[in-house]
């Protein structure tokens, strides 16, 4: 019996101590966690070591899918949140319902999707029109010598084989900007379709993830599929140039997809929600996308909510000049300017 | 058999009380014995406890999409987020066609190999042999996901399927295109992943049976064969058994699955065409999905998982205990 008791003691000892320990801990040093998309989780871990480095703050990000960032912000269980897409008036209003605060869209960068297809007797530099593409998509062409593809890509050798679709299997951010854009190209898509991260494709195979849908396309001779930008170019792959708004076509770069943005600044809403597929100018590649992260207006911890903001302005004054090297599409000047004016509506009294 | 050790127990006794006989009157007792039988116990609820938690949880949360799709939910085959409207049909579906296939498949395989390993193989081969079969079962599902996409997809693309509809394209089972991806390739993973577990057990189960009734049937003058055939039918239950814990596996197999199965959610009786699983569908979709009725849907479909694989079970315990008391009356 004395020996448990003493066992006791100890154990009591040992608790005790370590949360002394940790109370000491936390007044050192402040920690966020967030949580969300997958898309910017490369740029924002660089993000978060290199300011980790100079501040001391430290950062937890778990990269969950924008549907679990958005549940997380929801339920109040992060600092801050990420999403590609963004919310709704509904979501927003049952956010603020719940926790007492709005919810700020800070944009951080961009990305393109860029169609890959596996035709080697094509090779690079198949065109398509938003037409075409989204007919494909839908199921009504359906051999890769269809007249209409024929008819907007003369010299090239269009083999006599079935087009094998690829989708994501997975809900996720790059199918909510590439079914946003097929919606606003095609009257049939959105009647038969719609927008959304996970939809009810008509046709076609899916793959898991980036990586799913490329390993599709590059193993299946005639298939065509969407991916990132940054997956795109890392892994080499082909991929099609689309005629944008103003007609031209357009291959997907980082140039063309900043342009895309740039074009959208004098309809940009003051909150930052927007969508930018489509986007007029003519040398705008036209399947692009924001992603943001989600923050509370009004966090409970000060001194949590004084380091979100210093570190999202370092964010969109030096962390943007990562951007490329790691495939993103940095954000242009005037939308950088907008984000801020949301940063400073940060409270941190 | 309990008779007799009654018997013997009341002679050793010599009390009158020995027709009354039970075993624990004859287990002494301490204190440590009261505190193992009831930290035992507690282990045993906490089991109990946890699955009836689960069930809570599971049915709580999907009471939304209980409420909106009633009984419609399982027999509807649309699956359009968008429009938060949700049915299962196709998953369960997919799920059925690719556990039995792989069942099909397996069983003969694993009995086959089962039987080499316990009556047949010479000793320097069999342990190694087990070794490696029993490697199988740990190897991680994803790995057998990459070997799909890598060696098998590749491999079914070019060679297996192309042939298998030229020759047998009459039959709706192999109508379609060649894409590799698809309810064929789902039914071969499972069947490799199904497969050591299946063999190890009914191995196990095999060399259970006593070495005299090998002898009897030899002595008897049966061919090898004809022994063969005497452990196999005392091992039928045990095989049986084994069969279900394999069935249990397909049925709940996740990534792999998901890698190789082409995720459409479509209803198709061919083995070339793209399909979809209940564990996939939950891989695939829940990290992403954000209205309350879409996670609701989903969690309504790992219920209905759950409840599939307890009904597989408790018909799997019904067969089992139906086959060992034919057995055992038939053996008396």
């Amino acid at each position: 019996m004395e020996t448990f008791m003493k066992g006791k003691f100890i154990a009591a000892a040992i608790i005790l101590g370590t949360l002394l320990s940790l109370g000491t801990q936390a007044q050192a040093q402040v920690k966020l966690n967030g949580a969300g998309a997958t898309f910017p989780y490369i740029i924002y871990s660089k993000w978060f070591d290199l300011y980790h480095k100079k501040t001391g703050i430290q950062f937890n990000y778990q990269a969950i899918g924008s549907g679990g960032g958005i549940r997380q912000v929801t339920e109040g269980t992060v600092d801050f949140g990420a999403s590609d897409a963004f919310l709704s008036n509904k979501q927003l209003s049952d956010i603020k319902k719940k926790r007492g605060t709005a919810v700020l869209h800070i944009p951080t960068v961009m990305g393109a999707v860029v169609i890959s297809y596996n035709l080697p007797s094509v090779g690079s530099g198949l065109r398509l029109t938003p037409d075409v593409l989204a007919d494909i998509f839908l199921g009504k062409i359906k051999m890769w010598n269809d007249s209409r593809i024929k008819k907007i890509n003369k010299g090239k050798k269009l083999p006599s084989r079935a087009i094998l679709v690829v989708h994501r299997s997975d809900g996720s951010g790059t199918t909510n900007i590439f079914t946003d854009y097929l919606s606003k190209v095609s009257k049939t898509w959105n009647k038969k379709v719609g927008v959304g991260k996970a939809v009810n494709w008509p046709i076609g195979l899916g793959g898991k993830g980036n990586d799913g849908v490329a390993g599709l396309v590059k193993q299946t001779e005639g298939a065509i599929g969407y991916v990132e930008l940054a997956y795109a170019v890392q892994n080499k792959l082909s991929y099609a140039s689309l005629k944008n708004k103003a007609g031209k076509y357009v291959k997907p770069t980082f140039k063309a997809v900043s342009a895309a943005a740039a074009g959208f600044v004098k309809d940009m809403p003051s909150d930052l929600r927007v969508s930018i597929v489509n986007a007029g100018g003519k040398d705008s590649y036209p399947i692009a996308g924001l992603t943001w992260l989600l923050i509370y207006q009004d966090m409970k911890d000060k001194r949590k909510a004084k380091a979100l903001k210093d570190f999202v302005t370092w964010a969109l004054d030096e962390g943007e000049s990562y951007a490329e090297d790691l495939y993103y599409a940095p954000l242009p000047k005037e939308i950088v300017a907008m984000c801020k004016k949301q940063v400073a509506k940060i409270s941190t009294k | 058999m309990n008779n007799k050790t009654d018997e013997r127990a009341g002679q050793q006794d010599g009390s009158p009380a020995a027709r009354s006989f039970s075993f624990r009157g004859l287990i002494r007792t301490n204190p440590g014995d009261f505190i193992f039988e009831n930290v035992t116990r507690f282990f045993a609820f906490l089991v109990l406890a946890l699955v009836f938690l689960m069930v809570y949880e599971m049915t709580v949360q999907s009471l939304p999409a209980i409420k909106e799709f009633g009984f419609g939910f399982i027999t509807s085959s649309d699956w359009d987020p968008v429009n938060n409207l949700f049915g299962a049909l196709p998953f369960i579906y997919g799920t059925l066609f690719s556990s039995l296939g792989a069942l099909l498949l397996a069983v003969p395989l694993s009995v086959g190999v089962a039987i080499f390993l316990s009556e047949l193989a010479p000793g320097w081969l069999e342990q190694p042999l087990s070794m490696l079969v029993e490697l199988l079962a740990a190897i991680p599902s994803i790995v057998y996901g990459l070997f799909g996409i890598f060696v098998m997809i590749p491999w079914l693309q070019s060679d297996i399927q192309p042939f298998l509809m030229e020759e047998f394209g009459w039959m709706p089972l192999f109508e379609g295109a060649p894409y590799g991806f698809g309810m064929m390739a789902a039914i071969l993973i499972l069947t490799i992943m199904i497969l050591p577990i299946i063999t190890s057990i009914s191995r196990d189960v095999m060399r259970s049976i006593p070495n005299s009734q090998r002898e009897a049937a030899l002595a008897l003058g049966a061919t090898r064969w004809e022994s063969i055939r005497i452990v196999l039918t005392g091992s039928k239950s045990g095989i049986l058994s084994a069969a279900l814990l394999g069935l249990g596996r397909a049925v709940g197999e996740t990534m792999a699955v998901t890698m190789v199965i082409g995720n459409s959610a479509d209803i198709s009786v061919s083995l070339l065409n793209p399909a979809h699983t209940m564990a996939s569908v939950l891989a695939n979709e829940f990290a992403e999905a954000t209205s309350k009725l879409y996670v609701s849907s989903l969690i309504e479909i790992a219920l209905l998982l759950f409840v599939m694989t307890l009904i597989l079970n408790a018909i799997a315990r019904a067969i089992v205990w139906r086959m060992t008391k034919r057995y055992s009356t038939a053996v008396a």
